[in-house]
Formats: structure tokens, sequence, C-alpha cells
């Protein structure tokens, strides 16, 4: 985009010339550019000829269609900007902003509600349940990656690694050692932490970029010992036949033993559904009112001071090493809890569930959500799962609407949905702090 | 109580490659006396902070530390965070580095850290809310408003520290030092960037940190006005030599300081600022 040019006042009569020269300049640069790119991409096009060989067909027509939109869109856009000013404070009006903070712990307490009741109020409609499912297993994630990137300020661009290690754990013990669900919950989360702490070792001296690069390849090399090391994994074959969860030792099958005969309940696979959506939820219930918890102890503060201010920090004793791989480790944990319900729920996994993409879009529920803030998490989770789902149909524009998204929401709200961080303590009233002076992960090197 | 000075300086260098930041630099920091470095500017001065704060190992030389009951810490072989914590050294720096984000109580609070973190049983025991942590965290907010109190900034204890004024976020970060509950205080201009009303407020907040709460103060200043008026004692450096050591007298006086300060003239260079105007 150009720079505004200067808006000339009304009552000079060569301003609107001027305005209407500026306006048609930029036109003509847009339209430039709009030719530059889509004279390969439209204006030409290959094809299969009568003879099976490919033959060059020019389109001209629908290029200069498009650099004429390009045109005319730009230089209305243009003469528009310069005739109307829009008030800087035109996006997010300051009344709004404060009903707004009143209202989210009401708000939080609706969509709480409003969860508990998903299974009732959609019990006959599997998709939405297995949707709801999905989200929920997110805003987990998200609540765990939170942890890391949120509140300690170190951005991790691996955090699909904790939630791999936490599944292949599960899967593993679960499978060999005829182990129970609540037994290797604990576990699977434990030896999530370790692979945290283990990350958190070599990257200590490390921050912004160059710990997003570190993170990055460490969790593609988590992703690559378990599509190599065949005899433990199965490599790219996977693990299948995971057991199920049980109500407590209550198979959900159609058997006299089975969850539904013992409560007298006609057999429905829906049980187990209903079942599984419970436990996630529990999950990150119980993830939330630990962060929640945390951000009010010594760690939570020293994490967001870690945050703030690193050297700070150390000059005041707070022993940073230990500050980050408790991060480090209390965000893998979280991770790995989820990754167990994972296993359990699909009964089936590979490396193939454990890609990059899956560490991007968690840290993009994260960053859309507000870094640090949960109930950015909820939403954010939420509208990008939902968005994916409600788009299904157009397939091939999800990717389209998802960028256009993004963008509009880098532009918007820069930092977030819900973009405010909440004090830990106050002395008379709890103010929420704009998310201007507040600083995200950092990318750009110490002082 | 012990009478050994707060901190031995011995034979202190400091290298950067080729650079000698700090050369052969020994003195003694007085307890519960205000003891002033000064020196143009790339004389060393920060870095000799950053030595005595850890930030720095030094190439050579010998910082002891003796607290009030006799024990002794050599500092040049303990982290930065042990240093704070264990030695008791709190330090500011010469750009403000304060917790931007964070309400001033909370800089306060994440300044009691140590102390929390213990009683918090390393955050098990808080997480399950046991009542000897509630207790602690009562305190640590007391202290945080007392020394709120005392550089005036409790009215806006709940506004984030990166909104405050700059001379108010120079006050709060020295608020924040003592927080620490220090043993040895090291404040790297403190006064800079400040009026001259809020120098001399400066001035009365040190000394009472001094007189009311024996804490002995290690300061760097350019501001004579704050260093002629309550330092006990006064370092010089010039290119990381140490050129005199003495009462605020002797130094004003002394020739070798005079001509380290070329340039300006004698008067000029350390009457305090207060009468020039």
């Amino acid at each position: 985009m150009s720079d505004p040019s200067p808006t000339p006042s009304a009552d000079h009569p060569a301003g609107e010339r001027d305005d209407l020269l500026a306006a048609l300049k930029e036109a003509v640069v847009a339209a430039a550019i709009a030719f530059g790119l889509f004279a390969l991409l439209i204006g030409i096009r290959t094809e299969q000829g009568p003879s099976g060989a490919l033959v060059i067909v020019t389109r001209f027509g629908a290029l200069a269609g498009f650099v004429a939109a390009a045109f005319v869109g730009r230089f209305i856009f243009a003469i528009a900007r310069h005739r109307f000013t829009v008030p800087a404070n035109f996006i997010v009006l300051p009344a709004i902003r404060k009903s707004a903070a009143a209202f989210s712990p009401y708000f939080a307490l609706a969509l709480l509600i409003f969860a508990l009741l998903v299974p009732i109020l959609f019990y006959r409609n599997n998709y939405l349940l297995d949707l709801a499912i999905l989200i929920v297993t997110y805003i987990m994630l998200g609540f765990g990656l939170n942890i890391v990137v949120g509140l300690a300020g170190l951005l991790d661009l691996g955090y699909v690694a904790f939630y791999a290690v936490g599944a292949y754990s599960y899967a593993l013990i679960a499978q060999d050692f005829g182990l129970s669900f609540w037994v290797c919950l604990p576990l699977a989360g434990i030896f999530a932490a370790f692979a945290g702490l283990l990350l958190g070792f070599p990257v200590l001296r490390l921050r912004g970029d160059y710990l997003a690069i570190v993170t990055l390849g460490f969790g593609e090399i988590i992703r690559l010992v378990l599509l190599n090391w065949q005899n433990l994994t199965g490599g790219p074959n996977g693990i299948s036949g995971i057991p199920r969860p049980s109500f407590f030792g209550l198979p959900f099958n159609s058997s006299a033993h089975g969850f539904a005969a013992t409560f007298g309940l006609h057999y429905s696979p829906t049980h187990r559904v209903v079942f599984l959506y419970y436990l996630i939820l529990a999950l990150a219930l119980v993830t939330n009112w630990v962060t929640l918890r945390l951000r009010r102890l010594p760690i939570g503060r020293a994490w967001e001071a870690l945050r703030e201010d690193e050297i700070a920090c150390r000059a005041l004793g707070i022993n940073t090493t230990t500050t980050k791989l408790t991060a480090f480790a209390m965000g893998a944990m979280f991770g790995g809890f989820a990754g167990a319900f994972f296993a359990t729920r699909q009964s089936f996994i590979s490396p193939e569930s454990f890609t990059f993409s899956e560490s991007a879009l968690v840290l993009a529920i994260v960053v859309l959500g507000g870094m640090g803030s949960q109930l950015g998490v909820v939403l954010a989770a939420t509208v990008m799962l939902g968005g994916f789902e409600l788009f299904r149909e157009f397939d091939q524009y999800r990717m389209l609407v998802f960028g256009a998204a993004m963008v509009a929401i880098v532009i918007y709200r820069p930092r977030g949905l819900v973009a405010t961080r909440t004090p830990s303590v106050s002395l008379r009233q709890r103010k929420d702090i704009p998310a201007d002076i507040v600083r995200g992960a950092r990318t750009e090197s110490p002082a | 109580m012990s009478a050994a000075p707060v901190l031995k300086v011995e034979h202190l260098t400091m290298r950067f490659g080729g650079l000698t930041a700090v050369s052969e630099l020994s003195f003694d920091a007085g307890r519960r006396e205000i003891t002033a470095l000064i020196g143009p500017n790339g004389a060393g001065k920060t870095t000799l902070f950053n030595c005595i704060t850890g930030f720095y190992k030094p190439t050579v030389g010998r910082l002891l530390l003796t607290h009030s009951d006799g024990e002794t810490f050599l500092l040049e072989r303990l982290p930065e965070f042990r240093i704070a914590k264990e030695a008791r050294v709190a330090r500011t720096f010469q750009n403000v580095r304060l917790f931007a984000g964070m309400t001033l109580l909370e800089n306060l609070i994440v300044a009691q850290h140590n102390k929390l973190m213990a009683a918090s049983g390393f955050t098990v025991l808080g997480l399950l809310g046991s009542p000897s942590y509630a207790r602690t965290e009562r305190s640590a907010i007391d202290k945080a408003r007392y020394w709120l109190d005392r550089v005036g900034l409790t009215d806006r204890a709940d506004d984030p520290a990166g909104a405050l004024p700059y001379g108010a976020q120079r006050r709060l970060e020295v608020a924040r030092a003592m927080c620490t509950d220090p043993v040895l205080l090291c404040l790297d201009e403190p006064a800079a960037g400040l009026n001259n009303r809020e120098s001399a407020e400066l001035n009365g907040f040190l000394r009472a940190i001094r007189d009311e709460h024996g804490i002995s103060i290690l300061l760097i200043e350019h501001d004579m006005g704050v260093v002629m008026e309550i330092s006990d004692r006064i370092v010089v450096l010039d290119y990381g030599i140490k050129i005199a050591d003495g009462a605020p007298a002797e130094v004003r006086n002394d020739p070798s300081v005079i001509a380290a300060y070329l340039g300006v003239s004698d008067e000029e260079a350390l009457t305090p600022q207060a009468e020039r105007m």
C-alpha cells in the first residue's frame, strides 16, 4: 500500500484536481502491478491439444478484465480515502471495548454452560459432536501452548512434538502394559514434560526467531524419529488398536458388562462420543484452571516478567533457567495430555497426524486469540475450526477465505481477538492493560 | 555486626578482546555509606557494575561482599541471579528496565519472587491454595505498598509500569530493587533525565534508604549536584583506571580529577549543579 498523500484543504479549488491526479496515479500503479502479476498467471494457459501435446492458449480478454478491475477498484478506493477521513479509533470504539471487558466474565460463564450442554443439545447429531470434540482438543492444545508463548513469551513452532509424544506414550503404554486410561494419562503427560525439558535445555540461550527455528526443527525431529523407529512406533504404519477408553472399567460396547447394559440403557455408539466429549472438556477445564491459578503464583508472574524483560528478571534474583524450563515442561505436559486423549479417541495414530501444520494451527489459535488470553484461545479455536468446517463445501476457496480472515485480523486486531492483559493482583481496582504496552513473544534480539 | 566494608573490589580487570574497560581497580565501599562512581563517558563505570552484579565475569580480580553478620560472598564466582538472591546485591539499569506490561504492584511483587516461591512450596502448595502462601503474599503486597508510598506512586499501583512518565519509572525501578531486601544497592544514573526538584527528592530518598534501612549504596552519577551532596565517598574512574578516591571535598580539589574533565573549567565540572543555576 502507498502512503496516504497529504489531504488538500476543501476550500482550495486546485485541491480536487490534485486528488484526482493522485488517485489516477495510484490506480495506474495498481494496474501495472496487476498486469505484472496476472500476465503469466491468467494471460497464458497451457491446454492439452488434439494430438495430446500441450498448446498455449492466450486469454488476453480475461487479463484485461483483471487489470481493469484493479485500476477501477484502486481509483475508487483512493478517491474515497481522500474524501472521507476515517477516525483513528473507528474500528474499536473505547465504549465498546469497555463494555466488552465488563461483559467477558458473563460471556465466559455462558460459554461454559453452553459447552456443558453441547451433548444434550446435539445428541442426535454425531457430526457436530465430533466437531465439538475436535474444537475442545485444540482449545486444550491452545491452553498448553499459551503458557509457553503467551505467558513466558517463548515462541514455540514445534508444539506438535509434545502432542505426538503424549499420543505415542499413551498408545505404547496402554498396548504393551495393558494399563488403564487413567494410569496412562499422567504417564503420557510426564513423558511429554520430559520432552519439553529436553527441548528446553539446548534453547535456553535462544530467543525470538532463533528459538522459533530450533523448536521448528525439534518438532520435525520427533516426527522423523516416529517415522523411522520401526520397531517401537511401527513407522509410517502407525499404531492401531489402541485401547478405547472405558467408563471407570465399563467398556462402551453392547456386551452384558458394557456401560449401556449396566445402566439399563439401550446400547448406542453415541454414549462413547458423549463420554469422550466430557473427558476432553474436563481436561481442558483443568488445564484452564491450572493456568489461571499459575498466573497468580510466583512462577506465573516470573513467566510474564520473563516475557517483559529477561535481564531485569536476572537482576532481581529470578533463576531464568528453571523458569524457562518449567514453562516448557508445563506447556508440554498439557500437550501430552491432549495427545493421550487424541490416541484413545482415534484408536489409531501415525506420524501423519503430527506434521508442522498442526503446530502452525495451534500457534495461530494462540496468536489470533490474543497472547496470554484464555478466553481468546477458546474464541479463536472455535472460529478457526468451526470456520474450516463451515467452508468445507467450498473446498477450493477455504484457504482463500482463511487467508483473507488472517489478513483482516492482522490489520484490525493485530494483538489478537482478546488483546488486553488482566493483572494478576491489584491494590484497589483491577484494570485491564491495553495490548500495546504488553510485550508479545519477542522477535527482536536482546539489547 | 561486621566492621568490614560491604564490598571490597580488588585488582579488578575487565577486558573485551583488546579493549581494557576496567584496569587493576581496587576500592572499598563502606557499609551504610553512599559510594559514588564518577568519571567521563566510557570510563568503565557501567562495566564495573556489570561485574559486581554478575552480568560480566571479570577477567582478573576479586569482588568480596560481606554481610553484616560476617557472611562473605565472592561475587565473581556467582551467576547473576544468585548475586541478587543470596549475596543480595540489587541494581537498577541506565536505560530503565521495568516490566512494562505489568502493573506497578506486580513489578514490586515479582521482585519478591524467591521469598514467594519458597512460600508457595515451589508452586505445589500454592496451587492447592495453602493458607501460609496466602499470608506470605499478603505481606509481599504490604511491602510493595510501603515502597510505593515511599516513592509516591501508590495512586498508580494498578496502572501498567510502561504508562508511567520517565521520572516515575526511575523511582519505581529503585523501589523494585528495594523490594529484594538488598544489602548493597547499585544505582546506575538514577538522576538521569530528572529535573531539579525531582533530583532533590531523589537525594532525600537515597539518604533515607541509607539511614533508615541501613543499606549501602553504590552510585553511578553524572549529576554533580547529587554526587557531591549525598556521597560519603567518591571513586573517580578515567579510561578504566582509578584516578581519585576519597571524600567529596578531597576529590573536588584533586588536580588529576580536574584534568580528567578537560575542556570544562574546574569550577564548572565539580561545583554542584544547583549552585550553578
